[in-house]
């Protein structure tokens, strides 16, 4: 009998769960918990339906020699689910501030909604993304099966229900308000658990690899795993009020506990958005342009600098606050030597397209990834830039950062994952070619508007912000007053809501040419101008 | 390398590797790249050595320029105060007469209390002191409690129903509901209104007349003008602070609402109570 196994876990969490329910300390603990049951039991149900017996009898062995593709198909699909997801809530969180009466109490206000868009985009949509695609990568440039037989079906699933406990969690209230890392100490755990399993399923398929070397992309997805799982683990060190409530308290305090969580939320962003997102790059653009990777030296000097460097950038959050004057500085100039080291990956990515230029102009899924890269650099120059302290004491608390952090995930992140999914969708599913391709340009277009609207309106927002909360008149007064500043953000909101719309509009395009495309469909359509061009020789 | 290869675009050496498909090009690292790189490591070194940055055993090194954000601050507030001259010690020892007759202190005194304003008082009066339903526009001349600055003065520091002070400003409207039937309270509330050049019913008018007279002008005068010493609300002048029409003026009789201000004086001085009755002074309605 298949999944015997996982059917006893799953039935054993799904009761366990259920005592939660019933012994807990605090109401929100015992919602959670019920939450839990019922995603639990319903996993135990659709185990049971899928009991095949014949399987049982003939003893046939699952095919061992092919790559362990079908959870890359599920993680694809989440990607993109969660993404449609992450992103309608950004849109939604965007209105809120726009207009203060779509936030309904309790669950649905803006402090619990906005933790809701950062993870669903980020750790939903992102991280969904980076495994299936670790997935996918790590196994072709290995010449290996998946290690762990069923292990990437315990790392998929197990992710899934972190997401929904995370999620669940945020809208009826539980938080321990830490940044991008917002879970409570038992949703901490299982993520501690399956990160664990995530690393046994790719480091064990680098072990197994019938390749010499190892491809500079598992480099990217490898750091990105071992990284985040000690900075998941060092940052949630919390003890539980009760092992059967959903309240904790960090084991840091004060300014440390600041540090530790701003250690965290910066290299939240080098290794799950940056490093993790530039393996994808690694592999990705190589293929879909067909050429070698710009520069092998480039890439290990890169990506050494990269990590060795992002992770003293933090302090950089905490400029002009109680954090001693050396750790600012040291924060601070890291990330300024950070910015040839992020470039790095930049140049690797667009000059791969040397001797194939021309693909920007005919393939638009070329034409994502490198706008995605473009997207990359600025974001990479504008980050060194914003943590300057002179830069940052204009800078710090106002809607440029939201600028600056969207341009870098919808641009960078976004794009770079929707050319991976149009590239993947295809060869995973068999599918000659996508349903359409021409939509593929239509996503491409409104998504960059999308985002150059978003960007500018928040550089233009955050700086006016900066500018209002320092101005003085000539008696040495402040002239404005915090609401007056709050007020005048209210045409740039809404405009930022449209840019976030068309973001979403481009998404949905997506999902209806992914869905079409796994159906099997082909839409008639004429081909885009010069398609599949002849690489030339140098001369 | 045993393997060599030339890509045929680039006419570059790969590295001899091949992954699912993927070589990678013997390219040198770009040079602007790589100086760009030694740029920022030596700039870095340089701010290193300039700035506090490397912790010791028991603290950080203090960096050759002698930089602290603490003394930076304390530099740029005492810069700020020796910049106003002194002036928030004059306002302190003047009277606000004094302060008016003098127009730089009279401007220094608006700008530190439209500041003050914006912090403390907008919340209920706006930011550009208009007012709302309940709370009193500041910009006209329409004033509960007296708009000199002597007790402008007065309201902001005491504070108005502020029970803890025992200097506050005090008046309570009684509640007419046992007094008065629905159908007088009509009257009276049309009667009111037509006090202000609103059309309104002169049957319902006429016995309105006599019912203010009876009930009303005790404190709010036989011409409806209002008393400060009562605090009660001149009815003739258009301005409504609990709502217009008919039907408000028919609210504020059965349960009459009572805003509270608290008193500043203890929570900002003397001082800036002084800027702010300056500021809400020089908004155009002081007497």
């Amino acid at each position: 009998m298949k999944y015997t196994f996982e059917m006893i876990v799953l039935g054993v969490g799904a009761f366990l769960a259920l005592v939660g329910a019933g012994f807990a300390q605090d109401r929100l603990f015992g919602a959670h918990m019920w939450v839990l049951f019922f995603v639990l039991l319903g996993g135990t149900v659709v185990l049971l339906r899928r009991i095949d017996f014949r399987a049982a009898v003939a003893g046939a062995a699952p095919p061992q020699s092919e790559y362990f593709d079908e959870v890359v198909k599920y993680g694809v699909i989440a990607t993109v689910f969660w993404g449609i997801v992450g992103f309608l809530v950004g849109v939604i969180v965007a209105l809120q501030l726009a207009f203060p009466d779509l936030n309904i109490e309790p669950w649905f206000n803006f402090g619990r909604t906005r933790p809701l868009h950062t993870s669903a985009v980020i750790f939903a949509f992102g991280g969904n993304a980076l495994i299936a695609t670790s997935f996918y990568v790590v196994q072709r440039t290995s010449r290996a099966r998946l290690f762990g037989g069923n292990l990437g079906w315990f790392v998929f699933w197990g992710y899934q229900l972190f997401i929904v406990m995370a999620a669940t969690g945020y809208l009826l209230g539980i938080t321990q308000s830490r940044e991008y890392a917002e879970p409570e100490w038992y949703v901490d755990l299982l993520l501690t658990i399956v990160w664990v399993a995530y690393l046994v399923a790719f480091l064990g398929t680098i072990l197994v690899r019938k390749e010499p070397h190892i491809y500079v992309a598992n480099w990217f997805y490898l750091a990105f795993i071992v990284t985040i799982a000690m900075l998941h683990i060092v940052n949630n060190l919390a003890v539980p009020v009760s092992f059967l409530g959903s309240k904790s308290y960090s084991a840091f305090s004060g300014v440390q506990d600041a540090l530790t969580q701003w250690w965290y939320g910066h290299n939240a962003v080098g290794f799950f958005l940056t490093a993790g997102f530039l393996a994808m790059m690694y592999y990705f653009i190589p293929k879909q342009v067909n050429r070698p990777v710009y520069s092998y030296r480039l890439s290990i000097i890169h990506f050494w600098a990269l990590i060795f460097m992002y992770i003293w950038a933090g302090p950089h959050h905490l400029h002009y606050t109680a954090l001693p004057d050396w750790a600012q500085t040291l924060g601070m100039v890291f990330s300024v030597m950070l910015w040839m080291p992020s470039w790095g990956g930049m140049i690797n990515g667009l000059m791969t397209l040397s001797g194939a230029w021309d693909k920007v102009r005919t393939d638009p899924i070329v034409r994502m990834m490198i706008m995605a890269v473009a997207f990359y650099g600025m974001a990479t120059f504008e980050g060194p830039m914003m943590s300057i302290k002179t830069v940052n004491s204009l800078s710090h608390y106002t809607d440029w950062t939201i600028g600056h952090v969207h341009s870098g995930a919808l641009g960078w992140n976004g794009l770079i994952t929707f050319g991976a999914i149009y590239y993947l969708v295809p060869k995973l599913w068999n599918r000659e070619r996508l349903y359409s391709v021409r939509m593929v340009n239509w996503h491409f277009w409104l998504a960059t508007l999308g985002i150059v609207v978003y960007a500018a309106v928040m550089w233009v927002a955050g700086i006016q912000q900066g500018l209002m909360w320092r101005e003085y008149d000539d008696q040495g007064f402040l002239v404005y007053s915090f609401a007056e500043s709050v007020a005048a953000m209210f045409p740039y909101y809404v405009l930022r809501a449209v840019g976030g719309g068309l973001f979403l509009a481009g998404a949905l395009l997506m999902a209806f040419n992914v869905t079409m495309t796994i159906l099997g469909r082909v839409r008639d359509e004429a081909p885009i101008l010069g398609a599949t061009p002849v690489p030339q020789p140098a001369e | 390398m045993a393997d060599r290869h030339i890509d045929e675009i680039s006419g570059v050496e790969t590295t001899g590797h091949e992954w699912d498909g993927i070589r990678e090009l013997n390219n040198p690292m770009p040079r602007w790249w790589v100086y760009s790189f030694y740029a920022t490591i030596i700039w870095a070194i340089g701010y290193a050595i300039a700035y506090p940055s490397w912790p010791m055993l028991t603290e950080a090194t203090k960096g050759m320029l002698g930089y602290s954000s603490r003394s930076e601050v304390s530099l740029e507030l005492a810069k700020a105060k020796a910049a106003q001259a002194g002036n928030a010690e004059r306002i302190a020892s003047s009277t606000l007469d004094d302060i008016i007759a003098d127009p730089q202190l009279q401007q220094f005194a608006v700008s530190a209390g439209a500041s003050a304003f914006k912090v403390n008082c907008a919340q209920c009066h706006g930011s550009g002191a208009a007012g709302a339903k309940g709370f009193p526009n500041l910009n006209d001349d329409d004033w509960v409690w007296g708009g000199k600055p002597d007790e402008i003065y007065q309201t902001i520091a005491h504070g108005v129903r502020h029970a803890a002070d025992g200097e506050t400003r005090v008046s309570e409207m009684p509640s007419f509901a046992e007094m008065l039937d629905p159908e007088q309270m009509k009257q009276t509330a049309a009667y009111v209104v037509s006090l202000t050049g609103t059309p309104s019913d002169p049957a319902l008018v006429e016995p309105g007349k006599q019912l203010f007279a009876d009930n009303c002008a005790s404190c709010h005068g036989a011409d409806a003008k209002g008393s400060r010493e009562m605090g009660a609300p001149d009815l003739a002048d258009a301005i409504w602070l609990k709502g217009e029409g008919e039907q408000a003026i028919i609210n504020q009789m059965k349960a009459p609402k009572h805003g509270v201000m608290p008193a500043w004086l203890p929570r900002i001085g003397d001082t800036t109570v002084k800027q702010l009755a300056v500021f809400v002074y020089s908004l155009g309605g002081g007497e």
